[in-house]
């Protein structure tokens, strides 16, 4: 018995709420990404290697605008304006005229557009890195511990802007080209819809939404030009956890790959941490290839 | 191969060699250590092209392979005394051969994108653990060794030179070369090319097609391993940095420059990728990516079948 | 036998049309019309090329040599999402509908276009519904929960909501029951009436005599008999020599 009520003060259970919470934080960040990289693979079968470099100069932008504005709130909107112009403007010049060859090109293409956005960054910005002040510092008690009101707007903006996503997916007129476009290219065509810009517009939404994550996130470290890089590797082992193609399977995936990670940051460093990522997807490869979050395994 | 191609084809590969060996006589110290350094990169595009060239599989796992021969060289080397040369590269060989059959073994189930995603994944797995795991693999600093002497056992024992470095890794890659275009031309080849043509096929006609699959990739990763060795022991240090998975990408950009399915193609990549990189670093400094990277988009748009391709139709013409 | 010069010209034409799959020659040398309001048959036994003949005229498909006309317009190289626009609607073989859109969702994929006011849209609404009661039952339900004839209607009146001049019809028939049958032979007629042409692929032959005003026939990717549908009978030996019924 004493053993028992031991080992139940032994967890510590403030730590595991704040990386409870931590967890969540990162784990919409992901989200936000990975939403943007299947929605892009799975309507037109591009990985977007560049994706993590979108998220980098979204960031880079809203050092820009705020620089420039002072304000936090239009520097979220325009970085996510002006990355959504670059992604479409990339689409179009890079990705178009490779639609119908073998999806190994895309991965090449867009991992040189990757090589070329970091380096671009490196130039201009220099390697030392920015800072993005957030709107408001301030924390609020949680038992005997401070935590920031920031991170929650984070997780909060995050699921919002995932969330009004999914309902103009769902009810907007053009929510349902995309649907169509998604599920038969050919015949979306064959009833109007202009399939080539349906893709330019998906890809420069997941770019928007890659751009708003970094300008989100930017206040928590800081922004320099290889900061997409850790984020793509965890997307795509999201991605392949959460099923690819399922922008549910990718949210539940981020959410519970970035919880464990968390956890498992009470005990062991974060560099190594990320080895949790690394054992849910070798997991999962062995037992449920077609996802976790897949309900039936094809 | 017809009689007069085939003649052909030995004339220019001789004339080849013969300049390559010649090489470290003519050239000065920078170049040379140059030319040695594409013969080496030069092998691991070639290791590369066997899976995305015959047998139709996209990988960036490279890295991992090309970096555990190199730790594994450094392993040989740092463990027993006195430095052993061929106890490095078999230390090598077996730690690529050992991860290569791990990657195999899970992402050769899947297909296409998935796969290349997967090798991506698992060659970062690598790059963390040898980041991290300080006490073994000396994390971020690596490993620095000194460089075993040329011996043959009972023969001679005799420290490497400039030159006879060169001609070391010369031979070993020529030597690769001519294994690798055997197996390709071997029954063997011709089933992971009809892999790469139909898999259905392949497998409808009674292949067990992921057996095959898994041998190309140990046989691909074997060898990738052997230039991480000849890395190692020409630069006499192992780093992480070419574990990261931006190694596994350049190694496919050689690949798709030089012209994938064609053994030289990729070594013809390399050189290419190289040289542009060293000419541009002159007038661009660091960013000589930015114009490297945009002639590498150029290229997978406009020239997909790589220089190589683009040479042969031109040629036909 | 030729076909009768006519003095206006025809909604939709081809001439000459070759297309290949790859390197496979598909079609070798189409040539074919239909009027404003007609319908007209194309028969022929399988692989002979009648779908890609639809394909190419929809614009899915481009073809290497010769041209398709829209009301005396060449249309050959425009992409498939203007065509659909400019009046041409397509219901292909294994009807295609979007399983995971609603049957509501997937007729407004036809709706959705620019100058339809919303008033409009909902009479084409009312219309299919009134055309296909079944649909408006079903109408919050996904496009692959319904039947095979339910699909077929839905694939039916989804082209209907582009207002379209011409209706391509691939093997509406197949795999359905008498009961169905009779129903797309209803709204064949129904179509027809309200003056939309209807170019109807078939494997049904007495369906595809009964409905139609002419009749093609095709055999290795190229018209080999066109006649008034009046002109041919059940039996007559043109029918067995090039479909072996």
């Amino acid at each position: 018995m004493s053993s028992v009520l031991g080992i139940l003060q032994a967890i510590p259970y403030e730590e595991l709420l704040i990386q409870t919470l931590n967890g969540i934080v990162t784990g919409m960040i992901l989200a936000l990404i990975a939403s943007g990289l299947t929605l892009i693979f799975g309507i037109m079968d591009v990985v977007n290697f560049a994706h993590g470099e979108l998220f980098m100069f979204g960031a880079y932008m809203g050092v820009v605008v705020l620089a420039a504005t002072g304000n936090f709130w239009l520097a979220l909107v325009l970085a996510t304006l002006i990355v959504a112009l670059i992604g479409a403007a990339l689409q179009i010049t890079t990705l178009r005229p490779l639609l119908g060859r073998d999806p190994l090109t895309t991965i090449l293409a867009t991992f040189g557009i990757s090589l070329v956005l970091q380096n671009y960054a490196l130039w201009q910005f220099g390697p030392v890195a920015r800072k993005i002040q957030e709107p408001f510092t301030g924390q609020f008690t949680l038992f005997y511990l401070e935590y920031p009101w920031y991170r929650i707007l984070i997780a909060v903006l995050s699921a919002a802007i995932i969330g009004a996503f999914w309902l103009f997916l769902k009810y907007g007129t053009y929510g349902i080209w995309i649907r169509a476009t998604t599920q038969d290219r050919v015949m979306a065509e064959a009833m109007g819809i202009p399939v080539r810009w349906v893709h330019t517009a998906v890809f420069a939404i997941g770019a928007g939404m890659a751009a708003a994550s970094g300008v989100l996130f930017g206040p928590l470290v800081g922004v320099n030009h290889a900061m997409g890089v850790d984020w793509i590797l965890k997307a795509f082992i999201v991605v392949v956890v959460g099923g690819m193609g399922s922008l549910g399977g990718s949210i539940a995936a981020s959410i519970f790959i970035s919880l464990l990670e968390a956890y498992a940051s009470i005990w062991v460093s974060p560099a190594q941490a990320v080895i949790v990522s690394f054992v849910v997807l070798i997991l999962t490869l062995l037992f449920r290839p077609t996802g976790l979050f897949v309900p039936t395994p094809k | 191969m017809s009689k007069r191609s085939a003649t052909v084809y030995w004339t220019g590969f001789s004339v080849i060699l013969a300049l390559l060996i010649v090489a470290p006589l003519v050239l000065p110290e920078f170049w040379r250590r140059f030319v040695t350094e594409i013969l080496i990169w030069g092998l691991l595009a070639m290791s590369s092209d066997i899976l995305i060239g015959y047998t139709g599989m996209v990988s960036f796992g490279h890295s991992a392979f090309f970096g555990l021969g190199m730790y594994g060289a450094a392993a040989a080397l740092l463990m027993v005394k006195p430095p052993n040369l061929w106890l490095a590269i078999l230390y090598g060989l077996v730690g690529s051969a050992g991860i290569a059959l791990f990657v195999a073994y899970f992402s050769t189930r899947l297909r296409d994108i998935y796969f290349a995603i997967t090798t991506l994944i698992f060659s970062q797995i690598f790059y963390v653990i040898i980041f991290t795991w300080t006490e073994v693999t000396g994390g971020e600093n690596g490993l620095s060794f000194r460089r075993p002497p040329l011996e043959f056992p009972g023969l001679f024992s005799v420290p490497f030179t400039s030159e006879t470095l060169h001609w070391f890794v010369l031979a070993v890659v020529t030597a690769s070369y001519l294994i690798l275009r055997r197996i390709t031309q071997s029954p063997f080849g011709m089933v992971l090319q009809s892999i790469r043509e139909n898999e259905a096929r392949t497998r409808a006609i009674g292949y067990a097609v992921e057996r095959y699959k898994i041998v190309a990739v140990m046989l691909s990763g074997l060898f990738a391993g052997l230039a991480g060795v000849l890395y190692a022991i020409q630069n006499r240090f192992a780093a992480p940095d070419f574990v990261y998975f931006l190694v596994s990408g350049e190694t496919v950009i050689f690949n798709v420059i030089g012209g994938i399915g064609t053994l030289v193609g990729p070594i013809v990549g390399a050189a290419f990728f190289l040289l542009l990189r060293e000419a541009f670093s002159r007038f661009f400094t660091e960013f000589y990516l930015i114009p490297v990277g945009v002639i590498f988009i150029a290229m997978v748009i406009f020239m997909p079948q790589g220089l190589l391709g683009f040479m042969r139709r031109w040629l036909n013409q | 036998m030729s076909p009768d010069p006519k003095p206006m010209e025809p909604l939709v034409a081809v001439e000459d049309v070759h297309t290949y799959y790859g390197k496979s020659h598909i079609l070798h040398g189409v040539s074919l019309h239909v009027d404003r309001g007609e319908v007209v048959g194309l028969l022929g036994r399988n692989g002979v090329g009648k779908s890609t003949t639809l394909k190419t005229i929809m614009g899915l498909v481009h073809p290497n040599r010769g041209k398709v006309l829209l009301a005396g317009k060449p249309i050959t190289s425009l992409p498939a999402h203007k065509l659909a626009r400019l009046g041409i609607g397509y219901v292909p073989e294994d009807r295609r509908i979007f399983r995971l859109l609603t049957v509501m969702e997937n007729l407004r994929t036809g709706l959705d276009r620019h100058g339809v006011t919303e008033a409009r849209k909902q009479e084409l609404l009312d219309k299919a519904f009134a055309y296909f009661p079944v649909l408006a039952e079903r109408r919050n339900q996904a496009g692959g929960t319904l039947s095979g004839g339910e699909q077929q209607m839905l694939a039916i009146a989804r082209a209907m909501m582009l207002e379209p001049k011409i209706i391509l019809l691939d093997e509406p028939t197949e795999g359905l029951m008498p009961r169905m049958v009779w129903q797309i032979r209803q709204i064949i007629d129904v179509l027809h009436r309200e003056g939309v042409a209807i170019l109807l692929v078939e494997q049904n032959v007495p369906l595809t005599l009964e409905a139609s005003q002419r009749i093609y026939i095709m055999e290795k990717g190229a018209v080999r008999h066109h006649c008034p549908a009046s002109a041919l009978k059940l039996g007559d030996p043109v029918i067995h020599q090039y479909l072996g019924v």
